[in-house]
């Protein structure tokens, strides 16, 4: 990556690993377990806080300089709010089926505390280049979790991955059953648990007693 | 600190640009939505004639459009049950019209095999939409298929799912003496050694509210087509 200086790389791979922001922040957990039945809805939903999250980092860090201090976080939520509901349109218009599955879970991007979050600590303060790397960064951070989790959900709750079956028949006439509990919530928390643990061995993050 | 007026002058061209943004994208998207929304609707008629097969099978849009203008007859009754030759189910406009009420009529071989009538009524949270299909004899159910409501997912949202839509299959919506009792979605799961298992509906744990809703608008729908049902029924058997 010879095109981005040092800091830059950082600002863009940090939330990847060591500073991801559901695995190390636990932010954004709500829709990390509602899209993450079937790889697809978490692929669609990662692109959507792609989006969502580099634009709005863009154009805050943009306005910036003009934003009053007093209703920062109003208007910081109008644009995130209108980026929302542009992406909804859109899904809408050009994939409907996906849009009918993940229902109100485009629309609660809004709420997402990554964000607003980022909005906040970081748009706010930086240049139009590095809020946009933030954002993309942030974006994937989150949505590599969201596709780990749903991999794992879909493998072992439905047998398939992407909408295939992978598990071959024999299993299924050997007595192999596929597990129900992943595809429910709990399931969710089951795995994305494991992620995390796996992520601080990794990254040998310790939490303060 | 910026002065009150900078920031009435900021947020009001901050609302004015997102608003201009919005409204054009809805505009420009507009018409590909209606296309999207007709066909949804189109595949959940077929789906509810158990035409299509499964949600999971995955055909193309012109497929869908075939399949529905070869299998479907589709066409407009009065509250007698009577068929409106003149109007087509596009033509009902709910807010204006009351009385007429649209048929969609599996045809296979020129044979009638079926019909689908659309339901809709207040669950807990949101006006739920789908569509009810009746084998020929006007009796057992054949599928049930819901394409929009605002219930909350993973409780009423369940509702569109296969695992309870396939419990309305061969469900009676007549008891022997050939009374309309429509059907009946319990709590918890039905006792099948029941006399009333052959019209009851299993429940969804956390949608006690949204299956109670569909219990009253699913039986007020099929009231509205009676009258059709009996018409339909007597030139079957005669």
């Amino acid at each position: 990556m010879g095109l981005l200086s040092k800091k830059s790389q950082q600002v863009l791979k940090d939330p990847l690993m060591s500073n991801n922001p559901i695995a190390f922040q636990v932010l954004g957990i709500c829709s990390a377990l509602a899209v993450t039945v079937k790889m697809d809805t978490a692929i669609v939903m990662t692109l959507a806080v792609v989006f969502v999250l580099s634009m709005s980092n863009t154009i805050i860090s943009l306005l910036r300089n003009f934003i009053p201090g007093r209703v920062r976080i109003i208007v910081m939520l109008a644009i995130i709010a209108s980026l929302v509901i542009l992406t909804d349109q859109v899904l809408q218009a050009y994939a409907y089926d996906m849009s009918k599955q993940l229902s109100v879970f485009v629309g609660l991007i809004i709420t997402n505390c990554i964000v607003l979050g980022r909005a906040e600590a970081f748009a706010m303060q930086n240049s139009v280049g590095k809020a946009f790397l933030d954002g993309v960064g942030n974006a994937l951070g989150y949505g590599i979790i969201l596709i780990a989790v749903s991999f794992f959900r879909e493998i072992l709750g439905s047998g398939s991955i992407l909408g295939f079956a992978v598990i071959p028949e024999s299993f299924y006439s050997a007595g192999y059953e596929n597990v129900g509990l992943m595809v429910l919530s709990p399931g969710a928390f089951i795995i994305l648990g494991l992620i995390i643990w796996v992520q601080r061995l990794i990254t040998k993050v310790e939490e303060e007693a | 600190m910026r002065s009150n007026s900078y920031t009435l002058g900021f947020t009001t061209l901050v609302t004015i640009i997102l608003g201009i943004m919005l409204s054009s994208a809805a505009t420009l998207l507009k018409d590909r939505q209606q296309l999207n929304m007709e066909l949804d609707i189109k595949k959940n008629i077929l789906q509810a004639l158990n035409i299509s097969g499964q949600a999971d099978v995955k055909l193309t849009a012109e497929e869908y459009q075939q399949m529905f203008s070869e299998k479907i007859r589709s066409y407009v009754i009065d509250k007698t049950g009577h068929r409106v030759d003149e109007m087509k189910p596009e033509d009902i406009d709910p807010k204006t019209m009351s009385g007429f009420y649209p048929v969609f009529e599996k045809v296979i071989n020129n044979q009638t095999a079926g019909y689908a009538i659309p339901i809709s009524g207040k669950g807990l949270w949101s006006t739920l939409y789908g569509y009810l299909a009746l084998e020929r004899d006007c009796k057992t159910v054949m599928g049930i298929t819901f394409y929009k409501h605002g219930e909350t997912p993973g409780l009423g949202g369940e509702i569109e799912k296969d695992w309870f839509t396939s419990n309305f299959v061969g469900k009676q919506i007549f008891d022997p003496t050939d009374k309309l009792v429509s059907i009946q979605i319990v709590k918890r799961t039905v006792d099948e050694s029941s006399a009333e298992a052959y019209h009851q509906v299993d429940g969804i744990s956390g949608a006690t509210l949204t299956t109670k809703g569909m219990n009253i608008f699913i039986e007020q729908d099929l009231i509205n087509y009676l009258p059709f049902f009996k018409l339909a029924h007597q030139t079957e058997e005669g």
